[in-house]
């Protein structure tokens, strides 16, 4: 697997932007579709949100890690925050009818949608959350990322 | 590109016409705001015109959610109007696509207020 870039960010309204934008910036370079890149932006975003509002609370002195890799088949993108741990028991599922018309609870439901691979990690230290594309096709290059 | 929101009136219905993104922060807190107000006017009668949105993310799904059931709670109707395609899809994948009253048509829309 190489690693294309890694970045260390501040748990902000602003990281969660900044981590749409990388993504999309590295799923364009990395030739995927523009429907698959909208796919992969939305997924990172909402893996963003939850890393700074649900694991790292805002909490200045935590920080969100983000880190984009190719291996041969996949797009691997790999949040990680400093928070205590999501209850992966505790997330009810948004297409209940009892949920519908709730304000909140389709993060990790849309990632699912648009990723091939959600792993969720959570730990007392964190939550992992690894994001999996996969590579169709020869269109999409082996390009290296820049910071 | 933040969200930018106006208002205008036709046959006694509020349309807010929205365009840039609904996503959490600034877009879906003045989306919040202009519904919020507007209901405290009494204008419960209300269009929210998505045509020019390019963008939502969940947090933005659960703003329209929450402008829905709002004015649904003050005895107004809130209806959706010109879903772009990725909002369409979101609200398809959301199985809130059949939960929102959608309509293509403004006039028809105006027109189908109680």
């Amino acid at each position: 697997m190489e690693q294309l870039v890694s970045y260390t960010l501040d748990s902000t309204l602003e990281t969660v932007d900044h981590a749409e934008e990388k993504a999309t910036r590295i799923a364009t370079e990395l030739g995927f579709g523009e429907d698959e890149v909208l796919q992969i932006s939305m997924a990172v975003r909402e893996g963003a949100v939850n890393a700074v509002l649900h694991g790292n609370q805002y909490a200045p002195n935590k920080k969100v890690t983000l880190a984009f890799e190719r291996t041969a088949e996949d797009l691997v993108i790999t949040i990680r925050d400093q928070g205590k741990g999501i209850d992966l028991s505790g997330i009810p599922n948004p297409l209940a009818p009892e949920n519908l018309l709730k304000t909140s609870g389709r993060g990790i439901f849309l990632m699912r949608s648009f990723m091939d691979v959600v792993e969720i990690r959570p730990s007392q230290t964190g939550t992992e959350v690894k994001l999996i594309k996969h590579v169709h096709g020869s269109s999409v290059g082996h390009k290296e990322g820049s910071q | 590109m933040s969200m930018k929101l106006s208002t205008r009136q036709v046959d006694g219905v509020t349309i807010v016409d929205c365009s840039g993104r609904i996503t959490l922060g600034e877009g879906s807190v003045t989306l919040r705001d202009t519904v919020r107000d507007l209901l405290s006017k009494g204008n419960k009668k209300i269009i929210l015109n998505l045509g020019e949105v390019n963008y939502i993310d969940s947090s933005g799904i659960g703003e329209l959610v929450s402008a829905f059931t709002t004015t649904k709670n003050q005895g107004g109707e809130l209806k959706l109007l010109h879903l772009t395609k990725k909002v369409h899809d979101l609200l398809q994948i959301t199985k809130l696509y059949t939960v929102f009253d959608v309509k293509d048509d403004e006039a028809a829309a105006v027109k189908g207020f109680k």
